[in-house]
């Protein structure tokens, strides 16, 4: 039973392990350029929920000093995750970029047909 | 295009609001939730927004495709312009407090020219990045 | 003043120079500002390197924030030295990039080439200089990004295909970066490297801060390509535009290495990583398996440039078993591979882009009789590929030296052979460049090819100049090295 509790205390963990394995398991199994680039964002963003779930505390205010309160949230993680989410926005735009240029240098986006065509030449 | 008259009639009703939001984002971004790259989003949302109803052409009248690629390397060159200064009155780069005479008061004067930064060169990425990606293939 | 704000100066000024060279559209002018910014960094990193041996550690508060709440540049031996390996590479290459520039991107994107090459140096500094864990990742990705672009701007159609693994793989790798981090700061409560070694006492065993571990090491070895994690490399390379290539390969992966140092030493120090778990047995193997596998295949390539970066992944593996033996020489041996390894590749590859500068093709028929066309440019390619097999009196023997002399204190006799064996393969693929470019009759490609002009020329020479020097004298890099080793294995406990 403790075991159990244990489990079912840390479902936010679960939540991003999962997200986490199935972004990492998309960019490695689809050959697809787009779907590889969807799974990276599903990897990435597993990463914010890792950093701003333990900066939350539960009955926590937000960090603005006052008497009144006492048990804050961590502001810095959220801080940390807006770069981090900008840098994510930066890499979908040049991945997406760099498969619009694939696209029309190659005609196709998926990686077993460019392959295919490259072993002709 | 020229059919949609709902979206039409709510992208000038939407459209003025939503940019004055932007800029309330903007300004309370030194002393509440909001700053420079929200704000940004915001606006830049607005120019994409305007360019799917009434056309990239008038999208790209309003907002020409060569201010859009100068305001990105313009907003960085405020933010680190701001820092210069903070060297040139003898403090560490990005160090605020000598821009008035109370340190806390520069402080405030730095993060909104240094947010003022951050929104040229998001909302100016953003919708660079959108009018690449629109205008290819055509 | 300036001395005072020498760490700051040392990133912004790249940055202040991409911003201006984005706002001009003129190649030319571009070319200036990245070569006055490019050639100013080496002095600003010289004097960083020079308050740092006279005073010790200098901490810089950005922002005017005090560490450990604000990000701190904190700069030791081991980054200054670091930070001058990155700029006088960054200096040197800026004079060559010109003509090569010219011939192989389209003057519309000049400008953004050396906005983006300028970005790129100023992430790679940044890594370098910051103290901060999360600081780290921004400057990690801000290069990354910036390398994607330029190895994208190559003519070939595939330096696309390269540069979206690249983007792919080096993503993941970022990612598994900051995984490590938000671990790290979860454990710890600070992102401040020096900060976050104190913090780490006592609790080192715990679950968390391994699996932290485990993940920083992958994240920066994919960054670094490490033997089984490398294969983003050898495409990234040959695609890239050859200025691209050649300050690439001479410091991205630098960086990378030193960012592992950083971790390994100083954050969890010597002592977990080396006596408690097995890395050093795993660097040990793998670094071998680089040095073997990835140098026989680069025997079989019939593309120089992707050969060159196949013996890069190699050379890696010089440098990682550095790492490996743990010793004090052993160590010195890695960080002065790390130097000399930024030389020889810069000057192979610089003379690789002249060559293609002037017959349009790295494809190893076509370089046939080049000795008799180009025979400065293809002397210094010998001069410096000498250097990657370790011949007495090269950079490379400096290295191989203290790496075997490491492996013999450690009592591992058995590595100097293997040593001296992965250098007889290098003598394979370097011996099968140089009869191509010596003993065959000219080729077609070859005909009318003559010596590259003195912009490109001077610059190659004199990193292979160097190689030679360096060779002879080893008390600055040597010295320099053994301070840093000795610096690192103190760690701050």
């Amino acid at each position: 039973m403790d075991l159990l509790q244990t489990i079912v205390a840390h479902y936010n963990h679960w939540i991003i392990i999962f997200l986490m394995v199935s972004g990492l398991y998309i960019v490695v199994a689809r050959g697809n350029m787009i779907k590889k680039l969807v799974g990276l964002g599903l990897f990435q963003t597993s990463v914010y929920l890792l950093y701003l779930s333990p900066g939350k505390i539960l009955g926590g205010t937000p960090p603005i000093l006052s008497p009144q309160f006492s048990v804050y949230s961590n502001p810095l993680p959220h801080v940390l995750i807006l770069t981090a989410i900008v840098v994510g926005v930066a890499t979908l735009a040049l991945g997406l970029a760099l498969v619009v240029r694939i696209n029309e240098a190659f005609g196709t986006i998926e990686e077993d047909e460019i392959f295919a065509g490259e072993e002709d030449e | 295009m020229r059919l949609d008259v709902i979206f039409r009639v709510t992208a000038k009703i939407i459209i003025p609001f939503a940019l004055v939001f932007a800029l309330y984002v903007q300004f309370h971004g030194d002393f509440g939730p909001g700053g420079g790259f929200q704000a940004g989003v915001v606006a830049a949302a607005m120019v994409i927004f305007y360019a799917i109803i009434f056309g990239l052409e008038a999208a790209q009248k309003v907002f020409p495709p060569r201010l859009v690629e100068l305001m990105v390397p313009a907003g960085i060159a405020i933010f680190a312009g701001v820092g210069v200064i903070s060297m040139l009155l003898g403090e560490n780069y990005l160090n605020y407090s000598p821009f008035a005479a109370n340190p806390a008061l520069g402080q405030e004067y730095g993060i909104i020219l240094v947010e003022i930064g951050v929104l040229v060169t998001v909302s100016g990425t953003m919708v660079a990045i959108f009018y690449s990606f629109v205008g290819r293939g055509r | 003043m300036i001395a005072a704000n020498l760490p700051a100066l040392q990133v912004v000024l790249p940055l202040l120079g991409a911003v201006l060279c984005a706002f001009l559209q003129r190649g030319v002018w571009a070319w200036g500002i990245a070569l006055v910014v490019s050639v100013a960094m080496p002095f600003v990193a010289a004097g960083l390197l020079i308050q740092v041996l006279d005073g010790g550690i200098i901490s810089y508060a950005m922002g005017g924030w005090e560490p450990p709440i604000g990000i701190e540049y904190r700069i030791d031996v081991v980054n200054a030295f670091l930070l001058l390996l990155v700029s006088v590479i960054g200096a040197v290459i800026m004079p060559y990039a010109k003509r090569s520039v010219e011939k192989e991107i389209a003057p519309e994107h000049q400008p953004w080439f050396y906005a983006i090459y300028l970005l790129c140096l100023c992430g790679l500094l940044g890594i370098v200089i910051t103290g901060d864990a999360f600081n780290v990742f921004v400057f990690m990705e801000v290069s990354s990004l910036a390398t994607y672009a330029l190895i994208a701007m190559g003519r070939d159609r595939r330096a696309l295909l390269a540069a979206y693994q690249y983007l792919i793989m080096g993503t993941i790798g970022a990612t598994f970066y900051v995984i490590g981090v938000g671990l790290l700061y979860s454990m710890t409560g600070t992102l401040n490297l020096a900060d976050m070694a104190n913090r780490l006492e006592g609790i080192e065993n715990s679950r968390a801060v391994l699996a932290a571990l485990a993940f920083l090491t992958v994240g920066i070895s994919l960054k670094l390509a490490l033997f089984p994690l490398h294969v983003w490399l050898p495409n990234a390379y040959t695609y890239a535009p050859s200025m691209a290539t050649a300050f690439l390969a001479a410091t991205a992966t630098k960086v990378a290495v030193y960012l592992l140092l950083r971790y390994f030493f100083t954050v969890f120090g010597a002592s977990i990583i080396f006596t408690r778990l097995p890395v050093a047995e795993i660097f040990l193997i793998l670094s071998l398996a680089a040095m073997f596998g990835a140098s026989i295949v680069a025997v079989f390539q019939d593309n120089v440039k992707r050969m060159l970066a196949y013996s890069s992944v190699a050379q890696i593996g010089y440098i990682t078993l550095g790492i490996a033996i743990a010793n004090k020489t052993g160590l010195t041996g890695g960080i002065v591979h790390l130097f000399n390894h930024a030389l020889i590749k810069g000057a192979l590859f610089m003379a690789i882009g002249a060559v293609f500068y002037q017959i349009g093709s790295v494809k190893l028929d076509d370089l046939a009789g080049l000795g008799k066309r180009m025979p400065i440019t293809m002397g210094a390619f010998v001069m410096a590929g000498l250097s990657i097999i370790g011949v007495p009196g090269t950079v490379g023997f400096v290295s191989k030296w203290y790496l075997g002399l490491g492996a013999f204190e450690q009592g591992w006799w058995w590595l100097v052979f293997l040593l001296v064996a992965s250098s007889l393969i290098s003598v394979v693929y370097i011996g099968r460049i140089v009869e191509v470019v010596w003993f065959r009759p000219v080729s077609a490609a070859a005909k009318r090819a003559k010596e590259p002009p003195l912009s490109m020329l001077l610059p190659t020479l004199l990193l292979v100049a160097a190689t030679v020097y360096f060779g002879f004298d080893t008390s600055l890099t040597a010295g320099i090295a053994e301070r840093a080793a000795e610096w690192l294995l103190a760690g701050i406990r």
